[in-house]
């Protein structure tokens, strides 16, 4: 208990110079897309754990959009509330597969085991990009999503700080308990919160750096759609958090939901948004 | 790639240089020396003489079992087509008592449950990610002969199934585990299991099969360190174990979940290590195994004291018990059973054979390693028999025996050292509560304890070369030195809490 209390105090301390540190000089750029909070991120590089191609290791991220929270169970409803083929019974089998929204009482009805706040599971890819688009957003790619999650919450690269990876490292392998209410956590440089610690993430490109199913092909890397293999071309092998994400990512199809797995939309930086009231 | 070719010339020149002797022996024997020839007879075959065609009659439902238990022989004379449902689940159990970890596991314990064909068989294999886990999983059997034995094809997310077929080509007994990225901390998690592939005649009848498979844990905090404790990643790394044990808990094994026979019954252990980094030295403390199958291979070498099991690799041994008593299993790379939870046991029931084993016939003092204990020592202990020791005598020989066993740490004048080894000498600790004093040698102590104001952090190990007399004395001399409170400890109250304290103490200690 003491350690946790230490943790505690760190962090808040972190915090504060945080928030110190943002009123000087990187104030997020926040602003609102079709209702959705969102606030900028990038431009940077992002490493992916496996190399992109064999002679480059990084990736250019332009600056994007994001949503500073997950996608919840309200935004959702009002989605398929006047988007009928995205309701629960009535979504083509091919868009979902049959656990889709299953925790929800009713094709329109959360009930007790889904409230308004709480990040939105149980939905398909096809789902996921369906919401984006009618918001005018898209899914973030898995370069963007990764920038943006890379973040602590007083560094645009977070992973050299041993605490941050402990932190998402002990999400991972925790059990499953019942997910808080988004912006549960504290937001990251950027301002976004939650992109640990609470669910897994679709991301637009989510099968693209396809872990091999059996990870331990390291050499193998024939066919196009497998960029990268097991652990040996891995270009950071201790971040076993990216590890996992990559793992989980490869192991989904568009169909596929899960009951911690959500997401949230992003838009390109050039993208018009509303003014904030 | 470097070290790599580096490697195997290396292991080629060992080769050689191992391979010349042997090459030159024949010359040396008589003709008729013929183990070759007897080999080519008794091969197996391998996987070449591992299909027997397609399957045959309806399809069979596995019957898996969990840990300590295995599945009855198939008793199939002709191939099936065999079912196999497992199902991954992400679990909180206890390791140790009061520890809890996050397990996964191949149907809710570590080990994963036991499976068991005949070589031939056709094994139609469902794997489920139960819908509340947070990972992905998949399966390698060490028994599928094909790439990845299985992983690929097992790749499930949560709230989904795979399905894969193979025909089980070669017999023996085989590991299988998640290969699922990242592959080391999916095994840390328990994530093994065995499977069983039986001779197309079966297995000779014993009277108990048992499943006991060894693994390796890291966690955050200490061994035994109470709460709920995170993997860690670092520690397992660099192959620093926090637990080494026998079915994924420390008492997996040991009280009431001991292995049990009878006396004259033939016993088969089905072992194996599922790692991640550790290779077992598994031996059975009092028992001699009758025949091992080797890295449960075909052929079985006798009588055997302790068996090497690879990390990712099983043994099969048999023995039959005669003598009545608890045998404890252990990995023989010492510490790891009696500091990291590495032991189990086999209780045997029945009459007593004195004629095979005697028990205890003469317990004497014999004291070659303690400094100078003069005759205070044996004189003492002859007056206890007698029932006329007295206060004095005792402080005597204590005081004999402190010299040759406590002071080197608590020194002689029982000041202790600063900060490291804490005084006795007018030692509130000590004085405070007799039992706990006595408490202290019997069963040693772990952790931070505070005397006369300072804290101190350190590890006394148990004292169990001493005896209930030793103790005893040694207790009075110190309660009547430097000050201390003047109190005389028995050797019944001694022998008392030795009884009533056992479970506190390792099991076979005195090993």
């Amino acid at each position: 208990m003491r350690a946790r209390w230490n943790t505690v105090l760190v962090v808040a301390a972190i915090s504060w110079l945080a928030v110190s540190a943002l009123a000087n000089d990187h104030r997020p750029a926040v602003a609102r897309i079709a209702g959705l909070s969102v606030v900028e991120v990038g431009a940077g590089t992002w490493k992916p754990l496996y190399r992109p191609t064999p002679t480059t290791s990084e990736l250019h991220v332009a600056a994007f959009w994001l949503m500073d929270r997950p996608v919840t169970n309200m935004d959702f409803l009002a989605f398929v509330s006047s988007h009928a083929t995205y309701r629960r019974g009535a979504v083509a089998s091919v868009f979902a597969d049959e656990r889709y929204l299953s925790h929800w009482q009713g094709a329109l009805v959360l009930g007790a085991a889904a409230r308004p706040n709480q990040p939105v599971t149980q939905v398909s890819w096809f789902a996921a990009t369906a919401f984006c688009e009618a918001h005018g957003m898209r899914l973030p790619t898995e370069a963007e999503w990764e920038l943006a999650a890379a973040a602590s919450p007083t560094r645009k690269d977070g992973r050299s700080e041993a605490r941050f990876r402990k932190a998402i490292l002990d999400w991972y392998t925790t059990p499953r308990s019942e997910l808080p209410d988004v912006t549960h956590g504290e937001p990251n440089l950027y301002g976004v919160h939650d992109l640990h610690g609470v669910i897994w993430e679709w991301v637009e490109d989510f099968n693209n750096a396809v872990v091999m199913a059996d990870s331990r092909n390291q050499g193998d890397t024939s066919g196009d759609r497998f960029c990268g293999g097991g652990s040996l071309l891995a270009q950071d092998t201790l971040d076993y958090a990216a590890f996992m994400r990559v793992a989980m990512r490869s192991s989904l199809e568009a169909s596929y939901t899960g009951a911690i797995l959500g997401f949230r939309c992003a838009a390109d930086g050039g993208t018009a948004t509303e003014k904030l009231p | 790639m470097i070290h790599r070719s580096a490697f195997f010339a290396v292991t080629a020149l060992a080769a050689v240089a191992c391979n010349s002797p042997v090459a030159q022996a024949p010359t040396a024997q008589p003709a008729g020396a013929a183990p070759a020839a007897k080999a080519a007879e008794t091969d197996t075959g391998g996987s070449a003489k591992g299909d027997f065609g397609p399957p045959v009659g309806a399809p069979v439902e596995a019957q898996l079992t969990t840990a300590p238990e295995v599945p009855a022989a198939t008793g199939r004379k002709q191939p099936a087509k065999v079912v196999v449902d497992l199902e991954v689940r992400e679990v909180v159990l206890p390791i140790s008592e009061g520890v809890q970890y996050t397990f996964w596991t191949f149907g809710g314990h570590v080990p994963g449950r036991f499976i068991r064909v005949r070589q031939g068989d056709t094994v139609e294999f469902h794997l489920k990610n139960h819908p509340d886990n947070k990972m992905p999983h998949n399966i390698d059997l060490h028994a599928v002969t094909g790439p990845g034995g299985g992983a690929a094809s097992s790749f499930t997310a949560p709230g989904h199934a795979s399905q894969f077929t193979f025909k089980a080509l070669n017999r023996g007994l085989y590991v299988y585990h998640c290969a699922t990225a990242p592959v080391g901390m999916h095994i840390a998690n328990g994530m093994y299991g065995l499977i069983l592939v039986e001779p197309p005649e079966g297995l000779p009848p014993v009277d108990h099969e048992y499943y006991v498979m060894q693994g390796d844990f890291y966690t955050v905090g200490k061994y035994r360190e109470k709460g709920p404790q995170g993997f860690d990643m670092q520690k397992a790394i660099e192959e620093n174990a926090t637990y080494v044990l026998f079915n994924g808990s420390e008492a997996s094994l040991v009280g009431d979940n001991a292995l049990k026979a009878k006396v004259g019954e033939t016993v088969r252990l089905f072992v194996g290590n599922g790692g991640p980094n550790l290779v077992s030295s598994f031996h059975v403390i009092g028992e001699v195994f009758d025949r091992v199958y080797t890295e449960a291979g075909t052929r079985y070498q006798e009588n055997v004291q302790t068996t090497v099991i690879p990390s990712g690799g099983a043994a099969i041994v048999e023995f039959k018990v005669e003598v009545p008593g608890t045998y404890v299993m252990v990995d023989h790379s010492i510490f790891r059973a009696f500091n990291k939870g590495a032991l189990g046991m086999l209780k045997v029931e029945g009459e007593a054979r004195k004629d095979l084993y005697s028990g205890k016939e003469i317990d004497s003092v014999y004291l070659a390693d303690k400094a100078s204990p003069s005759g205070v020592v044996q004189q003492a202990t002859a007056e206890s028999a007698q029932g006329t020791l007295s206060k004095s005598a005792q402080i005597a020989a204590g005081q004999a025996l402190f010299q040759g066993t406590c002071s080197a740490c608590h020194q002689a004048d029982g000041k202790g050292l600063p900060n490291v080894f804490p005084p006795l000498a007018g030692s509130d600790f000590l004085n405070a509560d007799k039992a706990r004093a006595i408490g202290m040698p019997l069963n040693g102590r772990t952790g931070p304890i505070t005397v006369n104001g300072q804290t101190y952090n350190s590890v006394m190990p148990p004292m169990s070369q001493l005896n209930d007399d030793e103790i005893a004395n040694i207790m009075t001399y110190v309660y009547n030195s430097w000050g201390n409170s003047g109190k005389q400890v028995s050797a019944a109250e001694v022998k008392a809490l030795r009884a009533s304290t056992q479970a506190e103490r390792p099991q076979g200690a005195a090993h």
